[in-house]
C-alpha cells in the first residue's frame, strides 16, 4: 500500500509539474483557449484566425508576466528545468 | 502489379512517411533536449502499446477508437508544453532570463546520444511522456491509413509493408538530422522545439474539436511559420520595450 501511495503521489506530483510548473497561468488559460475552439467549430474563418491569436496572446502575455519577477536580482526562476 | 497498385503503394509510403516525420520530430526533440533514453524508451513503449492494442483488438478498434477525442487531449497537451517552452525562449532570447550553460548541456546530449562515456542515468518523465504522447497518436494514424487504403485494395500485408518501409526511410534520415541537432545551441533547439509543440499542438487540437484547417496537413508548416515570426517579434519586442533593468544571476537550471 505504501509503494501504491508513493506512486500516487509521484504521478500525482508529475502531472501537476508538468500542467503548473512552468506558469500557473499557462494550463488554465490553454483550457480556456480550447473551449473557445469547441465554441468555433461551425465557425471555420473564426476559428481559424482567433484561436492561433488568442495561442500568441498568452505566449506573449506570459512571456511579459515572466519578465517582471526574472528582471528583479534574486527573484529569477531558478527552479525552471525545460 | 498494376496501377492502382502502385498507387497505393505510393500513397501508403507518402502518406506514413509524414506522419512518421511528425512523430520522429517529437522524439528527436525530446531526445536531444531532455535525453534519449527517456525518449526512446517513451517511442518504444508507445510502439509496444499500439502493438498490443491493434494485435488484441485489431481493425475494430482502429476502426471505432474516438480520435478526435484523443487528438484534443494529446493536443491540449502538447500546446501547454510548446507554449511554456516558447515563453522561456522569449524570456531567454531578450535576456530576461539567463540561459543554460551550453557546454554541460551540449556534454549531456553528446552522452546522451552515445558519444559520452556513460548515458544519463535520471529518467526524464518530461521526454518519456512526449515521446509517448507523439509516437501513440501518430502511429495510431499509420495504423489507420494502412487499414483503410490496404484494406479498400484488399492489400493490407503490400500497404503495412510501404509502411513498414517509410519507417526504415525516415528512421534512417531521422538519425542524420539529430546529430546536426546535437550540434545547435541548446537554447535555441529549445525555441525550435517549442514552436513545434506549439503548431502540432494546435492543429491536432483544432482537428480534435471539430475545425478543418485551411490545406489540411499543409497549415502546419505555415503554423510553425507563424510562430517563429511571434517568436521573434515577442524577443525584439521585450528587448526593445521592456529592457532587463537588473543584471541576472546565471547558471540557473
Amino acid at each position: 500500500m505504501a509503494a501504491i501511495a508513493r506512486w500516487l503521489r509521484a504521478f500525482g506530483h508529475f502531472w501537476f509539474d508538468f500542467l503548473f510548473g512552468d506558469s500557473p497561468v499557462l494550463f488554465p488559460a490553454t483550457l480556456v483557449v480550447v473551449a473557445v475552439a469547441f465554441g468555433l467549430r461551425h465557425h471555420r474563418l473564426a476559428a481559424v484566425i482567433s484561436v492561433p491569436l488568442l495561442v500568441i496572446a498568452l505566449i506573449v502575455g506570459t512571456a511579459y508576466l515572466g519578465r517582471t519577477k526574472s528582471a528583479q536580482p534574486g527573484t529569477g526562476e531558478a527552479d525552471e528545468t525545460s | 502489379m498494376s496501377a492502382s497498385t502502385y498507387t497505393l503503394l505510393a500513397a501508403v509510403f507518402a502518406a506514413s512517411a509524414v506522419e512518421m516525420v511528425e512523430a520522429l520530430t517529437i522524439v528527436v526533440a525530446a531526445g536531444v533536449t531532455r535525453g534519449w533514453r527517456s525518449a526512446i524508451e517513451g517511442a518504444a513503449a508507445a510502439v509496444a502499446v499500439l502493438v498490443v492494442i491493434v494485435g488484441a483488438v485489431g481493425v475494430p478498434i482502429v476502426r471505432y477508437v474516438p480520435l478526435s477525442a484523443l487528438r484534443v487531449v494529446v493536443g491540449t497537451l502538447l500546446l501547454v508544453m510548446g507554449e511554456g517552452w516558447l515563453r522561456k525562449a522569449v524570456l531567454r532570447g531578450s535576456g530576461h532570463k539567463a540561459a543554460h550553460d551550453e557546454d554541460v548541456i551540449f556534454a549531456e546530449t553528446v552522452s546522451g546520444l552515445g558519444g559520452g562515456a556513460t548515458a544519463p542515468a535520471r529518467r526524464d518523465g518530461v521526454a518519456f511522456a512526449v515521446a509517448f504522447k507523439g509516437v501513440f497518436l501518430e502511429g495510431i494514424e499509420v495504423a489507420i491509413i494502412v487499414i483503410s487504403l490496404g484494406g479498400s485494395q484488399h492489400r493490407l500485408g503490400l500497404a503495412a509493408a510501404a509502411a513498414g518501409a517509410a519507417l526504415v526511410v525516415v528512421t534512417i534520415v531521422g538519425l542524420l538530422v539529430a546529430r546536426q541537432l546535437s550540434e545547435v545551441p541548446e537554447n535555441v533547439i529549445k525555441g525550435g522545439v517549442g514552436i513545434m509543440l506549439t503548431s502540432l499542438g494546435l492543429f491536432w487540437m483544432g482537428e480534435g474539436v471539430g475545425i478543418r484547417w485551411p490545406g489540411g496537413d499543409l497549415a502546419i508548416p505555415v503554423l510553425v511559420g507563424v510562430f517563429l515570426l511571434v517568436t521573434l517579434g515577442a524577443v525584439a519586442f521585450m528587448k526593445t520595450v521592456v529592457p532587463v533593468t537588473a543584471s541576472l544571476s546565471t547558471g540557473e537550471g
